[in-house]
C-alpha cells in the first residue's frame, strides 16, 4: 500500500507539488483506494484546454440563448439566455488579455467580467463562482482531477454562500451540487479524468432535470409558488451546460 | 413585435441619450458604465440618494433624478439590475461627504449587486446604508420565498426620502425614514396583457383575451392567479382588499393612494380604478389625503395597473408635498 501511495504521489507530482493533505480535507478522495488506476488515467487540462472550455462555453451559451430565456418566461423575467450570452460575449472580449496568465487569473477574469456584465441575479452569482474557480487555481498552469474537484468545490460554495439557496430550491444549485458530488465520487473510485468529468456533467444533468417538479423557493421564480412546478430551471440549465461544456472540451 | 426601436441591443443607451438630450437642465448622463446624476452632483454635505434597476420601468428610477428626490438612477439592460461598478461609479459620483444612501428594491439580482457595490465602496471610504423596499402583498413573504418584491411604494419613498435628504439629514435618519416609509406602504398589481423584453422578441407570457393575471410583478413574471376578466369594481376590490387587510389599514388611517399604469393603460381607466377604490377606502373610513395617478413604475407596454397605498404620518405628509424637480416628477418648484 505504502509503495503504491509513493506511485501515486510521483505520478501527481508531476502535475503538482507533493502535498501530504492532497485529496483529503476538500474532498475526502483517499488517493490510496485507487493507485494504479489513478497513475494511469491522470491526464491534466492545460491553460490553453481551459481557455477552450470557456470559448465552447460562450458557444454554447450563444446557441442557447432563446432555449434559456424561454426556460425563464416561463417562471422568471424572460432574460437569462440574453445576459448569459451578453456576459460570456464580454468574457470573450477579455480572454485574449489573460490567455498567457496562470488558469487562476483567467478563471478570476472571467469572473470579473461576468459581475460587470451580466446584471440580475446570474451576474453576482455566476461572477463569484468564477472569481472562487480562480483563487482555487491561483498559480496553476495546468489542473490535475483533484485541482479541478477542489476548484469546483470552492464554486460551488461561492454560490451557495451568496445566493443562500439549498438543494432543492429550484437553483443553479440543484445541478450544480450532485455535479460536484459525482466529481468527488468519481475521484474516490479512481474513475479517469474524462470519466469522472462525465459522470459529472450526467449528474448535473439529472440534477437539472430534477428541478421540473420542484417549488421554487429561491430567486424570482419563487413568486410563482406552486405555480412554478412543472417547469425546469433556467440556472439549473445553464449551470449543467457549463459542466456539460467543459467535460467536452477537456475529454 | 411592434416597437419604436433601431436595434433591440441598442435601446437602453438610445433612451439614455435621449434623456441626456431632453433633460440637460436637471441631469448628465453617463455611459459604459451606465448612470444618471443630478446635474448639481455631488452637493457637499447632502447625502447621495441613490436607486437602481432594470430598464423598462420608465420613468422609474432615472426619471426620478432632480431635486428633491434622486441624486442618481443605474439603468441595467431591460427587467435586469445594474451591475457593481454601475452602482459603485454613481456612489462616488454622488458623494458628498456625507455618505450615500441605496434604495433597493427587493429582487435578488438587485439585492446581490448592491451589496457587491456598497462594500466595494466602504472599501473606498463611503459610508453606504441601504434601503430595501417589499410592499407587494401578492408574494407571500416567508423561509420559502426572497421575500416580498419591491414595487409601487419605491416610487413614494424615492420622493419622501429626498425630500428629507435635501434638508440635509443624516445618513441613519434617512434611512430609518425609508425603512419607516417601506414598513407602511403596501401594493399590489394585475396584468391584461404581457409585455415584450425588446431583445426577447416575444411576449413574456401568453394571456387569452377574456383572462387577467392578479399579483403580477413588473417584470412581466406571472402572478399568483390567472382568472377570467371581471369589471374593474371587481378587480379593484380584488387588490384593495389584499392591501388594505394586510397592513392592516384601518379606520382613522390617512393614505396617500398611487394608482400606477404598467405601461399600456390609458389614464381615463386609472381613473376609474382610482373612483373604485376611493369607495372603498371611503368604507372602511381609511381617508385618501394624497394621491398619484399615472404611470410611474411601467412594465414595458404591458396593460394593467398597480395599486399603492401608504399610510402617512405628518412628517411623511410635509415630506410628500416637498419641492421636486425631475423628469418624471415635479411640483413646487
Amino acid at each position: 500500500m505504502g509503495c503504491a501511495r509513493e506511485d501515486a504521489r510521483i505520478a501527481l507530482g508531476n502535475l503538482k507539488p507533493a502535498d501530504p493533505t492532497l485529496g483529503g480535507v476538500m474532498t475526502g478522495f483517499d488517493i490510496q483506494r485507487a493507485p494504479s488506476i489513478a497513475q494511469e488515467a491522470i491526464v491534466n487540462v492545460s491553460r490553453e484546454a481551459v481557455i477552450h472550455g470557456i470559448q465552447m462555453y460562450v458557444e454554447v451559451i450563444a446557441e442557447n440563448k432563446e432555449y434559456l430565456t424561454r426556460l425563464d418566461s416561463a417562471i422568471g423575467d424572460a432574460d437569462h439566455g440574453i445576459n448569459m450570452d451578453r456576459g460570456f460575449q464580454s468574457v470573450l472580449g477579455k480572454l485574449p488579455s489573460v490567455a498567457d496568465k496562470d488558469i487562476g487569473s483567467i478563471f478570476k477574469a472571467v469572473g470579473m467580467a461576468l459581475v460587470s456584465s451580466v446584471g440580475g441575479a446570474s451576474g453576482p452569482l455566476y461572477g463569484t463562482f468564477f472569481i472562487k474557480l480562480g483563487t482555487s487555481t491561483a498559480g496553476k498552469l495546468e489542473l490535475t482531477q483533484q485541482d479541478w474537484a477542489s476548484a469546483l468545490e470552492a464554486g460551488v460554495n461561492g454560490v451557495i454562500l451568496l445566493g443562500k439557496a439549498s438543494l432543492g430550491d429550484k437553483t443553479m444549485v440543484d445541478s450544480l451540487v450532485p455535479g460536484l458530488e459525482a466529481l468527488k465520487v468519481a475521484l474516490a473510485d479512481g474513475a479517469g479524468y474524462g470519466e469522472a468529468l462525465r459522470r459529472s456533467a450526467d449528474a448535473a444533468k439529472r440534477g437539472m432535470e430534477s428541478t421540473i417538479p420542484l417549488i421554487a423557493r429561491k430567486g424570482r421564480a419563487s413568486y410563482l409558488g406552486e405555480r412554478s412546478a412543472g417547469h425546469q430551471d433556467p440556472g439549473a440549465t445553464s449551470s449543467y451546460l457549463l459542466l456539460d461544456t467543459l467535460a467536452n472540451a477537456w475529454t | 413585435m411592434k416597437k419604436l426601436i433601431n436595434r433591440p441591443e441598442n435601446v437602453v443607451s438610445e433612451a439614455l441619450h435621449g434623456i441626456e438630450l431632453a433633460h440637460p437642465d436637471l441631469v448628465r448622463v453617463y455611459f459604459e458604465p451606465n448612470y444618471i446624476v443630478r446635474a448639481d452632483a455631488p452637493i457637499q454635505g447632502k447625502v447621495g440618494v441613490i436607486s437602481g434597476g432594470g430598464s423598462g420601468h420608465e420613468p422609474m428610477h432615472g426619471g426620478f433624478v432632480g431635486y428633491g428626490m434622486l441624486d442618481a438612477a443605474c439603468p441595467g439592460a431591460v427587467f435586469t439590475s445594474p451591475t457593481p461598478d454601475q452602482i459603485l461609479e454613481a456612489t462616488k459620483a454622488v458623494d458628498g461627504n456625507a455618505g450615500v444612501l441605496h434604495i433597493v428594491k427587493n429582487y435578488t439580482g438587485d439585492v446581490l449587486n448592491f451589496e457587491m457595490a456598497a462594500d466595494l465602496a466602504k472599501s473606498e471610504g463611503i459610508p453606504v446604508e441601504a434601503v430595501v423596499t417589499n410592499d407587494d402583498v401578492a408574494v407571500q413573504d416567508s423561509l420559502y420565498t426572497s421575500g416580498r418584491r419591491g414595487v409601487g411604494v419605491t416610487v413614494l419613498l424615492e420622493k419622501i426620502v429626498g425630500g428629507a435628504a435635501e434638508q440635509k439629514r443624516p445618513l441613519q435618519a434617512l434611512a430609518e425614514l425609508g425603512r419607516k416609509v417601506n414598513a407602511n406602504g403596501r401594493s399590489m398589481g394585475m396584468a391584461l396583457t404581457s409585455c415584450t423584453v425588446p431583445q426577447a422578441g416575444k411576449p413574456t407570457f401568453d394571456l387569452p383575451d377574456d383572462e387577467m393575471e392578479i399579483g403580477i410583478g413588473i417584470h412581466g413574471e406571472p402572478g399568483r392567479t390567472r382568472r377570467k376578466l371581471l369589471p374593474v369594481a371587481e378587480i379593484t376590490e380584488m387588490l384593495a382588499v389584499s392591501i388594505l387587510d394586510d397592513l392592516p389599514f384601518i379606520r382613522g388611517d390617512r393614505v396617500l393612494a398611487f394608482v400606477n399604469s404598467m405601461g399600456g393603460t390609458p389614464l381615463i381607466e386609472l381613473y376609474l380604478v382610482y373612483n373604485e377604490l376611493a369607495k372603498i377606502c371611503t368604507g372602511r373610513g381609511v381617508q385618501i389625503i394624497r394621491n398619484l395617478i399615472g404611470p410611474y413604475i411601467t412594465s414595458l407596454e404591458m396593460a394593467g395597473c398597480s395599486i399603492t397605498l401608504l399610510k402617512l404620518d405628518d412628517e411623511m405628509i410635509r415630506l410628500w408635498d416637498a419641492p421636486v424637480r425631475t423628469p418624471g416628477l415635479r411640483w413646487g418648484i
